[in-house]
């Protein structure tokens, strides 16, 4: 089959924005937005070293090692909260900083020392280039879509009572900490397949931005899910779409700008938790939208994003 | 003017004089290196310097208030700011760019409590949603920007190793640019701590407190975010997105050092300073991203300050187990050869005890080796030839040791009605821990204190005997 170049993008940063919805979702709910920005920033060192390593920019390479120093970035969050008496934030910024700071330094020395050789610009994994997106990285995101994909559905039960009640998933037999080492692998695995096209700073948004807005849609995590699927999958074939229409704008930020308006509007216009429900007007309009149901026979809108008061009032 | 011009630095200034010219060309002269390179890399770790000075001191507060991140979503937005400002004048000119940068780091704190209030957000999402998505805006904006002035490199990357070259008149000094522009920041830094110090300090612990005593926290908040937002884009000309590091990170190494928050001040500038200095030279000397290598050094620094810190450190607090470790055992051999003496048929005949026996009491080992030799360096124990004596005090000591162990008995049974053979493990633990102290309030809280309740004589002690 043939396919040209905007399409093998499109594919990409579509299924891109799908894993990225399904794994964020529950780090959004489980309240570790920021740990994919943590993976992400730390994995750009592993990155260089690898390429160091083994003088090679095949994408697995390069991206093996990003995945290794990303997790080492999020075990090392969990040792230092452990063993420190700094807090969590404090924790956060820390790693990620100095990992980026030792990623920065890395790519410097290897532009420098690389001065002739183009393919040594790993300065592009930064802010991500999802043009140069070849058919071999797309076939890997599909796989890497396929897995989490796989083990979302597969554990989805487990995961969902991790999410909303973490002591009562212990008390089942399930193993918290198993869980979320397994979460948190499939957040360090997504960020590492979206860093070529969307780059170390600003794939964190795409783990946030769509399951955030999904949440004002629907109460139901399983909704949400697709919800935050779909925007995310939106997100990214609007934003590749914008960037070859616009020659010379970058994907990646394109790709964040559009979730963050399909944010906007979801937080205006979304149902009983929308901006517009709640003024008084528009609670009598909504025998003319045909998409939502009454009020009576839909679970009162939770007054929070809590996931502890939302499974408790939606049960 | 009798002073000699050694170098061409200053006639290319036009006779403006740079600070420190003379010390810094004879440095160069004893280092045998061209004296403009020594000038660059003195003027460049000064500039790295200020920087570091005016991060750590509005980082301290944002560790303290937990709030480390809004200095990362800073660094980011305000990228946002100037590129907003240059997209509406379509002109880099540095007053109007800073006020924008600043005006995108306020909105940031504003929209980031804003999404999480309004919008229902958990806060950490909506910190994330607001800074990638202003980031993301800055991005796009300068990828357009023809301006050489704004370039992404600069903004990711930043570029400490020049900061040093470019030499401006300012006030009839010859100082570089972005030092002149840090000096502001620095006196800004100053001035809010100089003015708002009890009330920073207040709202930074004790946030509910500061606001039943009528002050406010929240307009602390805002007035700290913008010092933060005016810092982050004066250092973000120096040192880019890693502005963060230099925030958070020394910050933190002085918080594992200390608990005094103006130690913690003057402690984080010195790491801080420390960080970029030694991350210009090793930059210089790996070729590399001098900004980067900050960071990374400030990261090793911690990994050290968690090792070596003396109240909390890995180290302090090993070498405290073990110490304790070596008291237990050691007086384990003591309160064993006094029991040996009470049992023996002339208790008051001193006991001996081999040396190996003696190993045995302490529960063998390498800990054994070192109680033993904490028992003889005190002078509790005294060696003669293969065996061991208690000495005087060392017989005063374990007397007290076993007092406390009896007394922890009969209290136990006295109090919790615990069967006869569950009372010796817990006090044998409890045994190192009972003073004289507790050893009064026990016996006047006991019924009697003459015997346990194995039928076996507590020991007494008089007051001045015990340790």
């Amino acid at each position: 089959m043939f396919f040209t170049q905007t399409q093998i993008v499109l594919t990409g940063t579509l299924l891109l924005g799908i894993a990225a919805g399904m794994v964020g979702t529950f780090a959004v709910l489980r309240r570790r937005a920021l740990a994919g920005d943590v993976v992400a920033h730390s994995a750009l060192p592993g990155l260089c070293l690898a390429f160091l390593t083994f003088q090679s920019r095949s994408m697995l390479v390069l991206l093996s090692g990003a995945l290794l120093s990303g997790l080492l970035g999020a075990v090392t969050v969990s040792l230092l909260k452990r063993f420190t008496r700094l807090r969590d934030d404090a924790v956060q910024g820390i790693v990620l900083s100095v990992f980026y700071g030792g990623g920065i330094a890395l790519t410097r020395s290897i532009q420098n020392t690389h001065r002739n050789d183009p393919g040594a610009d790993l300065e592009s994994f930064i802010i991500g280039q999802a043009a140069t997106m070849l058919k071999g990285d797309v076939q890997q995101i599909a796989v890497v879509v396929a897995v989490t994909a796989g083990i979302v559905l597969l554990l989805f039960k487990e995961l969902k009572l991790l999410s909303f009640d973490e002591q009562f998933c212990q008390v089942q037999g399930w193993s918290a900490m198993g869980l979320d080492i397994l979460l948190m692998l499939l957040t360090a695995i997504t960020v590492v397949a979206g860093l070529p096209a969307v780059g170390v700073v600003l794939t964190a948004a795409l783990l946030i931005i769509p399951p955030a807005a999904a949440r004002f849609w629907s109460d139901r995590l399983s909704r949400m899910m697709m919800i935050a699927c779909a925007i995310g999958g939106t997100s990214g074939v609007t934003g590749t779409l914008l960037s070859a229409r616009y020659d010379g704008l970058p994907t990646g930020p394109l790709i964040v700008l559009t979730s963050t308006v399909i944010f906007a509007l979801s937080w205006v216009f979304a149902p009983h938790r929308g901006v517009l429900w709640k003024s008084r007007d528009m609670t009598d309009l909504q025998s003319f939208l045909p998409w939502v149901e009454s009020d009576d026979t839909v679970p009162r809108a939770p007054t929070t994003l809590d996931p502890h008061v939302s499974a408790q009032e939606a049960s | 003017m009798l002073h000699m011009l050694p170098d061409t630095a200053v006639l290319f200034a036009g006779g403006i004089p740079i600070p420190f010219e003379a010390q810094t060309t004879r440095l160069a002269a004893s280092l045998g290196l061209p004296a403009t390179d020594v000038q660059n890399a003195f003027w460049t770790m000064a500039v790295g310097a200020l920087c570091a000075v005016c991060c750590s001191l509005a980082g301290c507060f944002l560790v303290l208030r937990r709030i480390s991140l809004l200095g990362d979503a800073l660094s980011h937005s305000v990228l946002a700011g100037t590129a907003g400002v240059y997209l509406l004048t379509g002109r880099v000119d540095p007053v109007p760019m800073l006020c924008g940068a600043i005006a995108a780091g306020i909105v940031t704190a504003v929209l980031t409590q804003f999404v999480h209030k309004a919008a229902l957000v958990p806060e950490d999402s909506s910190i994330g949603i607001v800074f990638t998505s202003l980031f993301a805006f800055g991005v796009v904006v300068v990828s357009q920007a023809k301006h050489v002035h704004l370039d992404l490199d600069c903004v990711l990357f930043g570029d400490l190793a020049f900061a040093g070259v470019n030499l401006h008149p300012t006030f009839g000094w010859l100082v570089p640019e972005s030092f002149r522009s840090l000096i502001p920041t620095l006196m800004i830094t100053l001035l809010l701590l100089a003015v708002f110090w009890k009330e920073l300090r207040l709202t930074s612990f004790d946030p509910t407190l500061a606001v039943t005593l009528g002050f406010s926290a929240t307009l602390m908040h805002y007035l700290l975010t913008t010092v933060v937002a005016i810092v982050t884009v004066s250092a973000m000309d120096v040192v880019g997105l890693l502005v963060v590091a230099l925030l958070i990170v020394p910050a933190a190494i002085a918080r594992l050092l200390t608990d005094r928050l103006s130690t913690m001040l003057v402690l984080s500038c010195l790491i801080g300073v420390s960080c970029t200095t030694i991350g210009y030279l090793l930059a210089l000397r790996w070729d590399s991203s001098a900004a980067g290598l900050s960071a990374v050094v400030a990261g090793a620094e911690l990994l050290v300050a968690i090792v070596v810190s003396p109240k909390n450190g890995l180290l302090g607090r090993l070498l405290r187990t073990v110490r304790l470790r070596i008291r237990i055992c050691a007086e384990d051999v003591l309160a064993g050869l006094f029991r040996r003496q009470e049992r023996s048929d002339a208790p008051d005949k001193r006991v001996q005890a081999s040396v190996s026996e003696c190993h045995t009491l302490a529960g063998g080992g390498i800990m054994s080796v070192a109680a033993l030799r904490w028992l003889l360096s005190r002078q509790l124990l005294q060696q003669a030839g293969p065996v061991m004596l208690l000495s005087e005090t060392g017989l005063r000591y374990a007397r007290s040791m076993v007092r406390s162990h009896r007394l922890w008995e009969a209290y136990l049974q006295e109090n919790f009605n615990l069967p006869s053979d569950h009372l010796h493990d817990p006090a044998e633990a409890m045994e190192h821990f009972i003073g004289p102290g507790v050893q009064q309030q026990i016996t006047e809280e006991l019924s009697q204190s003459a015997e346990d309740p194995h039928g076996r004589a507590i020991p007494d002690v008089k007051r001045q005997d015990v340790r």
